[in-house]
């Protein structure tokens, strides 16, 4: 994790769903939220859990949702998984999150450049260059990085899931679209997911 | 001095009675944008040694986070002004698609004494757009009401798994100054 390769560009552009597999094969209990899109697309197809909340309202609000989560459920590490476009919608919540510093909360970012669900449609961060590690990290979320490759983010992975957060982990993916699609029935998402963390028995 | 207390923070009686009916009714987290009419539940919020009060850079942070309270065992409420609500609608969707309780209590503006335009078509648009999104809307006009509309409001949220807002009267905290 040197710094000279922690930036957007240097990171390989990997696959969200090799990756979403990567994470979901290291979790035991943890409660993962996923972000509206592909995002939540490929979690589904990794393997249902009932640990996991499949959101699919407004861009933007993995991140709230898991903070809420994560101040309930201090002892069960909360991870929310983003769309670079989402999380564009919402940007001071990783402010929210380093002031509130949530030892548990993971943050994981999938990052394309594309509204990939509308057609493909180029970010304006894309456009820009604008470095979402180096907005987190400015954010005041220290542990901040991108996934330089599969590797990385396995390991970028097991340290966030043992060590105190806040953690950012943000990366680089091509355009495949998702291999298939979540389910949209939220009152039942949402039974299965508190029963699946015991808040409902 | 010769100028009178600013009028919201000439009382806090209310205030403390409107914040314990929320300690009783079990709400361990405290989301919110800052108003000076809600300065006082938000001091309060942060000194408690069971509550969590969470500063949010806008008000649609609060509606997923308390839903996220809610997901995760805990009760919670979102603290914001009129104008937030207008933030808010779109996220609404998500306690009306997740049949989540939800409580809000907001500090109206653009009615009483405004005296900033720019603060008038949001808040008389607040009760409208809140109902549209199904939320239940209950106002506040005198400081007796206030803790018993905000413990019933509580009640409904997660008892009976419902939307409310409880909306402070811009006369019931009083007339807008800026310090």
């Amino acid at each position: 994790m040197s710094a000279t390769i922690d930036t957007r560009h240097n990171a390989k552009v990997m696959n969200r769903f090799e990756l979403t597999k990567l994470l979901v094969a290291k979790l035991t209990d943890e409660a993962v939220i996923g972000g509206i899109g592909n995002a939540n697309f490929d979690l589904w197809a990794a393997g249902r859990r009932p640990e996991n909340f499949y959101m699919l309202g407004s861009m933007g609000l993995a991140v709230p949702i898991a903070l809420g989560v994560a101040i309930a459920q201090p002892h069960r590490t909360v991870i929310a998984l983003e769309g670079d476009g989402s999380l564009l919608m919402q940007l001071g919540c990783l402010a929210t999150v380093a002031a509130r510093a949530p030892r548990n909360l993971v943050i994981v970012v999938w990052d394309n450049g594309i509204y990939q669900i509308t057609g493909g449609q180029k970010t304006p961060a894309a456009a820009a260059r604008t470095d979402l590690v180096a907005i987190a990290r400015a954010s005041g979320i220290v542990e901040s990085h991108w996934a330089a490759d599969e590797a990385e983010f396995e390991a970028l992975a097991a340290r966030a899931l043992g060590a105190p957060g806040p953690w950012f982990i943000a990366a680089r993916i091509d355009d495949k679209p998702a291999v298939t699609q979540t389910e949209r029935d939220p009152v039942r998402i949402r039974d299965a997911f508190m029963r699946g963390i015991g808040s409902r028995s | 001095m010769d100028q009178p207390a600013p009028a919201d923070t000439a009382s806090t009686a209310w205030k403390d009675a409107v914040f314990a009916a929320l300690e009783a009714a079990g709400v361990s987290q405290v989301h919110y944008v800052p108003d000076a009419g809600h300065a006082t539940l938000i001091a309060r919020a942060h000194a408690h040694p069971r509550m969590r009060a969470v500063p949010l850079t806008t008000e649609e942070e609060g509606v997923a986070a308390c839903v996220g309270a809610w997901l995760g065992g805990a009760r919670a409420v979102l603290l914001m002004q009129s104008s937030g609500v207008g933030n808010c609608i779109n996220m609404l969707s998500l306690v009306r698609n997740c049949g989540a309780p939800f409580l809000t209590l907001v500090t109206m503006r653009g009615e009483w004494a405004e005296f900033n335009p720019w603060q008038v078509p949001m808040g008389r648009a607040t009760p409208a757009v809140l109902e549209a999104m199904g939320v239940a809307v209950q106002r506040v006009e005198r400081a007796e009401d206030a803790a018993e509309t905000v413990d019933a409001a509580a009640a409904l949220a997660y008892g009976a798994g419902s939307a409310v807002a409880v909306l402070f009267a811009q006369r019931l905290i009083g007339r807008k100054v800026w310090k």
